[in-house]
């Protein structure tokens, strides 16, 4: 198949290119959602991103959630940003971070105005920028400017036969067109971890990637009451045949194909490095792993499940695969792409990443993706520890 | 092509996955390696559902689980080609 050079695309400011163009309601902290939440129910075009966190964070955990807050706003899905928190200082950092890319950007806090004032004010600058945003038309643009993120869920045995080396087939023939790539699941990579970091590009990212995956692991035995039996893997893994985390993390890690990772990112931080594949150090929960993919500005992504995981973002579309025949049949509403014809040698995998990749450019292009048709909008904060 | 009711990675696996709905309990499979694109057999022991996985090979206690061709756990009861092979025979060498 000739790869498609180019997709259509909204350009932004800062040269990057996104997939759709929203207007976000990003609230700094938990009590501030219903402030956001009011807005976007007043204007149309706009959506909140309401979520659980951003009060007496501190250190590392507290640098984690600016970076993700920051991340999002900046991504380039995002055409305009308010951001609204109880207080102006965390707020105008916020503000400030994004503003650096150019788009439209407005803080506002509620501290001392109270919600309604605040929720009249917001929907009048809200109602500004839908309507800007809404004159943005979709321009062509090269397929390079496509960053793809992947992460897999309810994963069976299945997925590491087909799905997943589905999605690697698609890397081996994107990387070399310029595009960025990401993956992670620091965790779901345990029994795989030394041959996953053979596949740093060099001896720096390798090195990155083992104190990387040492210092998870330090964590879950520190933290594990007895082993992780009972999560890892999941009951779901298990209904679908998966025994041991081992035989988990070699599946997962066929979604990278034959391809080498250039850099280790951390949580939610931006890729700086130019083209290529990138591991960011993420949980396996689905919904965490994506938003924090997201706020490192990747811009589409590919979910490959087994049994059957439903996970949508707010800001970036999530194509979702299965090769588990029964999953496509019983789950088809939130399947994009159906590639069980591989287990019954109906197709093979160089025709199975082809489709992928016509659906993909499909979804850049504009096409709704079944999680975003059944309004998924999982956005999930990581914590690293608790707040004081 | 004969009908392919298991798939196996890699040749030196000893597991192979279940690719049809299910198999019964004395059904003669019919296997394809990937790594190679051959062919074999096995007769299932038990009725096996899609996705999971049979032995291909006698396997006892401490042995060790090759898929992808690599380690993937231990085994804690002893195992006959053709058997079930799944948390109740297999364990984790991790955590």
């Amino acid at each position: 198949m000739q790869i498609p050079k180019s997709f259509l695309g909204f350009k932004r400011e800062n040269g990057r290119a996104g997939t759709r163009n929203h207007v976000i309601i990003l609230p700094v902290d938990d009590i501030s959602n219903a402030c956001a939440e009011a807005v976007a129910n007043n204007i149309r075009g706009t959506i909140a991103l309401p979520h659980s966190y951003g009060r007496l964070q501190f250190g590392a955990d507290l640098e984690l959630h600016f970076r993700t807050m920051i991340g999002t706003g900046r991504n380039p899905n995002v055409a305009a940003v308010i951001v609204i928190g109880i207080e102006p200082k965390w707020t105008k950092r916020i503000v400030d971070a994004i503003a650096k890319t150019g788009k439209p950007v407005e803080g506002f806090s509620i501290e001392g105005v109270g919600d309604i004032d605040t929720i009249a004010k917001v929907s009048k600058k809200a109602q500004e920028f839908s309507m800007w945003a809404s004159e943005k038309q979709r321009e062509e643009c090269p397929i390079s400017d496509l960053w793809i993120s992947v992460k897999c869920g309810e994963s069976d045995t299945t997925s590491g036969l087909a799905s997943n080396p589905t999605v690697g087939n698609l890397m081996d023939k994107l990387e070399p067109l310029g595009v960025h790539l990401c993956f992670g699941e620091t965790s779901e990579l345990t029994g795989a971890e030394a041959v996953c970091a053979k596949r740093g590009k060099t001896k720096e990212a390798q090195d990155k990637f083992m104190k990387t995956w040492s210092s998870y692991n330090d964590f879950i035995l520190k933290e594990a009451t007895n082993d992780l039996s009972e999560s890892q893997p999941t009951a779901g893994n298990i209904a679908g045949g998966l025994t041991t985390i081992e035989e988990k993390a070699f599946g997962n890690f066929q979604k990278i194909g034959t391809r080498k990772f250039i850099d280790v990112l951390e949580p939610a931080e931006e890729p700086t490095k130019g083209k290529g594949l990138y591991f960011m150090d993420t949980s396996s929960a689905a919904a965490e792993c994506v938003t924090l993919q997201a706020a490192g500005g990747f811009n589409i992504h590919l979910f490959p499940t087994g049994q059957g995981n439903i996970i949508g973002n707010p800001i970036e579309p999530v194509i979702k695969l299965t090769a588990n025949p029964l999953t496509a049949k019983t789950m088809s509403e939130h399947i994009d792409v159906d590639v069980s014809k591989i287990l019954s040698r109906e197709m093979n995998l160089d025709q199975a990443g082809d489709e992928l990749i016509k659906s993909t450019i499909k979804v850049a292009n504009g096409r709704l993706t079944c999680a975003e048709a059944l309004g998924h909008k999982e956005f999930v904060m990581t914590k690293l520890y608790r707040s004081a | 092509m004969a009908k392919t009711d298991i798939i196996i990675h890699d040749k030196k696996d000893n597991v192979g996955v279940i690719v049809i709905e299910k198999v019964s309990k004395g059904q003669d499979c019919g296997c394809w390696i990937m790594e190679d694109d051959s062919s074999s057999k096995v007769k299932s022991g038990a009725e096996i559902p899609l996705g999971h996985k049979i032995a291909l090979q006698d396997l006892k206690e401490g042995d060790t689980i090759i898929k992808y061709g690599h380690d993937i756990g231990k085994v804690v009861k002893s195992i006959k080609r053709g058997d079930h092979v799944h948390v109740h025979n297999v364990k984790t060498k991790k955590w």
